[in-house]
């Protein structure tokens, strides 16, 4: 019986490796050909866009600072969930995310549809000290966002960069990527039509209540205003995309 | 070292043959009811592969018995939640939201929803049971910014205060009188003592009368000749004592130096029209409503 002749391989170093091989061929494929099937597994929804440098900024602090350790960013399919988070996310929502943030670990809420939910003003205060406005928080403080300036001097290599691994980024918003870290923050921006081509959707304006400097709080809380907005669920059809 | 396979005399087991020092291995199989186990749980995946999605194909995959999905089990859920509140959602859509107050038991329905919701969407902001933080006003209180009544609590939810997405939105921009230099500094502490002299706390007399002259060129337009604020434009009443960002002195003059300019989300849109009516008798019963 075969079980009896495991010493052929134990014995012969070759043939271990050919049952090696094998072995880590059929786990590859497993792991590896859903990947080929992202095409048709993302959603084809509209609105979603790559972050704007001052929200990719944020986001790199917001991974900086381990957000991700408490807060994920992925609303589950399920009635708990929709009825306080709102839509369930979609794939198509976090296509352009590199690394995405789902997380699987809720010490602190979801924060896949956070954008628009709450004021400019509030996350200042709820950042600098938690306990001010939500005095049950466990979250730990993180005044000095509002101190330090944004150092994001790399931010067209960033972008650049994000495009190489398949954001689609395209060549005017990484020659203007630069100019447009400072012009969100800026009242500006409101009214600049090609800044809102490039980024629908963005929140613009001064975001920590202090216009003279931008901050890694303004970068932090741009992230935070726009997630979840890009997709507009008032008229997204879920019957299309049932799986 | 190999010898040959033995009988263990203790426990009647074939040895492996191995010997290493005089010391000798059991060959023990694996308890049948482990390997049992293992087997079964073997062909309990091929029925699940069978009966729920399983393998990717070409271009889709194997969706399984039933088509089983999550979302469809969601949506399935979902409806049959609106079903379970369709009789009340549909008196909540044909009221006014003035009159549901008078209809009881959509008044409990109401109140139940509304205070889950109030948890999940305003709490950070306006404090549990709407007991307000500095600079997110309290909802417990008479004072209202924008009207306490139920139709003009259930606009203001819809299209927010200074919520530029929303065309609609309650908007009014008190001046940054210092920073824009509109007014000296001494007028600005002369104001400033007018207005606290309304809860009797100004420490100079001399200022307040000077103080009422530039309040009625710049402050009265809006909140109005007794400083009692005029609803319509948003501008509070200065002389009840409540005070949203602080009413002692440096808190005073820090606002009519840089003025203030807070912020709520239009919510017309996240939530639906029910979910806002729901809300809005839920806040109106919170203390203050009008």
């Amino acid at each position: 019986m075969l079980l009896k002749k495991h010493h052929i391989v134990e014995k012969n170093v070759f043939v271990l490796i050919l049952g090696i091989f094998l072995t880590i061929i059929i786990g590859g494929i497993v792991e590896i050909v859903p990947l080929f099937t992202m095409e048709q597994t993302i959603e084809k929804v509209q609105g979603v866009r790559p972050y704007s440098p001052l929200e990719q900024a944020g986001r790199n602090i917001y991974i900086r600072e381990g957000c991700y350790n408490c807060h994920s960013q992925q609303i589950r399919p399920f009635r708990d969930e929709v009825e306080r988070y709102g839509h369930y996310s979609l794939a198509a929502e976090s296509m352009y995310d590199h690394p995405f943030q789902w997380g699987s670990k809720r010490t602190g809420p979801d924060l896949a549809r956070v954008g628009g939910k709450y004021s400019n003003a509030w996350h200042v205060a709820h950042m600098v000290d938690p306990r001010a406005v939500v005095p049950e928080s466990i979250m730990p403080g993180y005044p000095f966002l509002a101190e330090r300036k944004l150092n994001f001097d790399d931010a067209q290599a960033h972008l650049e960069t994000l495009r190489m691994v398949g954001v689609p980024y395209t060549d005017e918003m990484i020659e203007a990527a630069k100019a447009d870290l400072y012009l969100q923050a800026s009242e500006d921006a409101a009214y600049d039509d090609d800044f809102l081509a490039r980024y629908p959707n963005a929140a613009t304006g001064d975001f920590d209540g202090n216009p003279e400097k931008l901050t890694e709080m303004d970068a932090l809380i741009a992230y935070l205003q726009v997630l979840g907005r890009m997709v507009d669920f008032t008229t997204y059809n879920p019957q299309m995309n049932l799986r | 070292m190999s010898t040959k396979v033995e009988k263990d005399q203790v426990s009647g087991r074939e040895t492996t043959g191995h010997e290493w020092d005089g010391i000798k291995e059991l060959n023990t199989p694996l308890p049948s009811w482990w390997v049992y186990v293992f087997w079964v749980t073997v062909i309990w995946s091929i029925g699940y592969w069978v009966v729920y999605p399983s393998w990717p194909t070409a271009n889709d995959y194997l969706k399984g018995m039933f088509g089983t999905t999550n979302r469809t089990q969601l949506h399935e859920t979902m409806n049959n939640v609106a079903a379970e509140r369709a009789p009340y959602m549909e008196r909540l859509a044909a009221l006014d939201v003035s009159e549901i107050t008078n209809d009881p038991e959509l008044l409990n329905f109401s109140m139940a929803g509304g205070k889950a919701i109030f948890a999940d969407n305003c709490a950070p902001c306006h404090g549990t049971g709407g007991s307000g933080n500095p600079g997110f006003p309290s909802l417990q209180d008479d004072a209202w910014l924008w009207g306490g009544s139920l139709e003009a609590i259930n606009q203001t939810i819809h299209v927010g205060v200074r919520w530029d997405a929303n065309e609609d939105t309650r908007i009014n921009d008190m001046p940054a009188f210092g920073r824009d230099e509109l007014l000296e500094r001494d007028q600005i502490e002369d104001v400033v003592q007018y207005v606290l002299n309304f809860t009797n706390h100004a420490d100079d007399k001399a200022a307040v009368s000077r103080g009422a002259v530039v309040f009625e060129e710049n402050c009265a337009s809006c909140h109005g000749d007794n400083a009692k604020g005029i609803q319509e434009l948003g501008a509070p009443n200065l002389t009840d004592a409540i005070w949203l960002y602080g009413g002692d002195k440096a808190t005073i003059t820090e606002t009519v130096t840089n003025s203030r300019r807070g912020v709520m989300p239009a919510w017309s849109g996240r939530l639906d029209e029910e979910t806002i009516k729901m809300l809005t008798v839920y806040v109106h019963s919170l203390g203050g409503g009008q």
